[in-house]
């Protein structure tokens, strides 16, 4: 098919295409494929299951999308594939659904090649799915929620996608990230544990919510009875007021390249018989900064690239010398200070 | 023991396995999150205060789970399907005020240790063992949900058989009563998760009951130490950095950098003690309020 289409797309003669057309017909219905010809041709439709279908159909490979024929054939999209994948040309053989050559009798085993196919695939699949038709093709899955949602409960079931922490295969299993708390989770199923994360790799997720940012839920968040109390949203557009319908679709972040849909921004407060636990209280709450959303978006801004607060009048008196110190850590190094400003430097030296 | 009850007794039904309603309660496929109340807690009505407004037929379900009704025969087939969902109730009722008392907490600590609520599903938690909580300390309001003492944050429960106990039967305060009682149990931020939740399930600790509770007691090795504050534990947790191409995602780093820019004057501020108490509000409005 792809023949055809580029064939007619440089405009050839009538003549040529009729005549392609009707030896690939022929060859479809009484030779089967591996008359088809030269390379890594395409299945026909006659085959009722591709190795693709049958592969993304195994139990545990929910979260693999089919990747289309035409871009496993081009070999572009493979540079650098060959040397990961062993029995190279089996395993192409095996997942283009190709019939074998004469002499492939040195394989020594079929399941070997049942390996490096999947391998083969699940690197193309990596690659695939950060292509527009490939994250076209994972955001209907996301849209089907195959994915699952967050099990954090104040993420309110939003829908995650699955990531890899590696791009190189065998580090780690796959796991799911949540655009709403921007954290990775383990599938629930154990299932999911043979699944290698490199097959999806570690850019796809956020390329994803860049490609769909009415998927991607805002960075700022204003709960319902903050919005009745404070007046500083004056001049956005008053993210989460009255939680109505019409709210639903005013919603807009100011930064037209963020996320477009509303954040489930609720953070867990521990109670003991309804009192919040102090943060003086060596159990209390230590990780709420990890949740955290600012009201407005604007509020991003207070934070500089480094980490540091832009306007710090608030909190000068005792930060002072801690911006010194920052300047040039070096020389004003100072053993015989306290272990505030040793512990408050440690973040910037991080950041 | 009570793993092997639960596979035989595969249905919820009545069955001789126990003779106990308790401990066939305890058994029963769904309710491996509960702990066994003692006898004594549950028959000393002070502790029950107020609960007969909660339950109806109260009287009865009292005696169904201490296996004081009478005979079985003068009830009708159609009351006792209720009134075994009102012994439910109450034994649920009961347990919240359990598990919040001294011999209560230890007991949920014992199965703390075997991991018996499951584990965070959070990566960056390296399957820190979980508590079961509510939100609220209603019945019939919320689903019990489950603590992570690492990254402080609730989780729904993997299946879908404890995710429709009532979370009011846990109650709002059980896991931060039982960490305010055993601070050396605190999880650290980072690192491998708990030594003593992950080996005791191994068998390292085999008698249960009293001396295992002393031994815990003796174990403080772990978590973070008794006298050490825990003020910049956060300093030292880990967080996923989403990145396209190797490059973080410009909003995301920058909700990021905010996040730990408050983290960090939290943490200044608790480590100083020339801050009005004011700044230790975990409100976050509070925080847009003490700089405007």
């Amino acid at each position: 098919m792809s023949r055809l289409q580029q064939s007619s797309s440089v405009d050839p003669s009538q003549e040529e295409l009729e005549e392609e057309e009707a030896v690939s017909g022929e060859g479809d219905e009484v030779m089967g494929e591996a008359e088809d010809g030269e390379g890594y041709t395409s299945s026909t439709p006659t085959s009722t299951l591709t190795w693709i279908s049958w592969f993304c159909s195994l139990p545990g490979h929910e979260y693999f999308c089919e990747v289309s024929e035409d871009f496993i054939e081009d070999d572009f999209n493979l540079t650098g594939l060959n040397a990961m994948v062993p029995f190279w040309k089996e395993a192409m053989e095996m997942v283009l659904d190709v019939e074998p050559d004469e002499d492939s009798a040195r394989v020594p085993d079929v399941s070997i090649v049942e390996a490096s196919a999947e391998l083969l695939y699940g690197l193309v699949h990596q690659r695939y799915i950060i292509t527009r038709q490939g994250l076209q093709a994972m955001a209907d899955k996301y849209e089907n929620a195959t994915f699952g949602s967050c099990p954090r409960v104040y993420c309110q079931n939003c829908y995650v996608v699955p990531c890899g922490r590696s791009d190189v295969p065998g580090l780690d299993t796959v796991k799911l990230y949540c655009p709403n708390c921007h954290d990775i989770y383990v599938p629930p199923s154990s299932r999911f544990q043979g699944v290698d994360g490199a097959f999806f790799g570690t850019t796809f997720a956020h390329l994803f919510f860049q490609s769909y940012r009415e998927l991607a839920p805002a960075p700022f968040y204003k709960s319902s009875t903050a919005a009745s109390s404070s007046t500083s949203a004056a001049r956005s557009p008053r993210p989460g007021s009255d939680g109505g319908q019409a709210d639903e679709e005013t919603f807009v972040n100011p930064n037209p390249y963020g996320g477009q849909k509303r954040a489930a921004g609720k953070v867990y407060i521990p109670r003991i018989y309804g009192f919040r636990v102090s943060e003086r209280a060596k159990s209390g709450p230590r990780m709420m900064w990890l949740r955290m959303r600012p009201e407005v978006a604007g509020e991003l801004d207070t934070v500089d690239w480094r980490g540091r607060w832009v306007d710090e009048e608030g909190g000068s008196e005792f930060e002072d010398d801690e911006e010194e110190g920052g300047d040039r850590p070096m020389e004003d190094f100072d053993p015989v200070r306290t272990g505030l400003e040793c512990i408050s430097a440690e973040p910037l030296l991080q950041v | 023991m009570l793993r092997r009850a639960v596979e035989e007794l595969s249905t919820g039904s009545d069955s001789d396995y126990s003779k106990y309603w308790i401990s066939w309660f305890l058994s029963s496929k769904g309710n491996e999150y509960f702990c066994e109340v003692e006898e004594d807690y549950i028959l000393d009505r002070f502790n029950l205060t107020g609960l007969n407004t909660e339950v109806t037929n109260y009287g009865q379900a009292l005696d169904l789970i201490t296996d004081n009704l009478e005979s079985d025969d003068d009830i009708q087939d159609e009351l006792r399907g209720s009134l075994d969902v009102q012994a439910r109730l109450l034994y649920g009722l009961i347990h919240a005020r359990w598990i919040v008392t001294a011999r209560g907490l230890a007991k949920m600590l014992e199965k703390y240790k075997k991991a018996d609520f499951g584990r965070c599903p959070r990566v960056l938690c390296q399957s820190q063992p979980l508590l079961p909580v509510g939100l609220t300390d209603l019945p019939y309001e919320k689903s019990v949900k489950l603590y992570c003492a690492r990254c402080e944050d609730l989780y729904s429960p993997k299946s879908s058989r404890h995710g429709s106990i009532d979370g009011a039967y846990f109650g709002t305060s059980f896991p931060h009563l039982l960490f305010l009682v055993y601070p050396h149990l605190i999880p650290p931020k980072s690192g491998p998760p708990d030594v003593s939740a992950g080996q005791s399930s191994e068998g390292r600790r085999v008698a249960p009951g009293r001396r295992a509770r002393e031994e815990l007691e003796g174990s403080v090795t772990e978590g973070v130490g008794e006298g050490v504050s825990t003020a910049a534990a956060a300093l030292k947790a880990d967080r996923y950095r989403p990145k396209i191409f190797g490059f973080q995602v410009n909003e995301i780093a920058k909700l990021q950098r905010w996040q730990e820019a408050v983290r960090d004057r939290s943490v200044r501020s608790l480590s100083s003690n020339r801050v009005p108490l004011t700044f230790l509000s975990p409100f976050p409005d509070k925080w847009v309020g003490w700089r405007t």
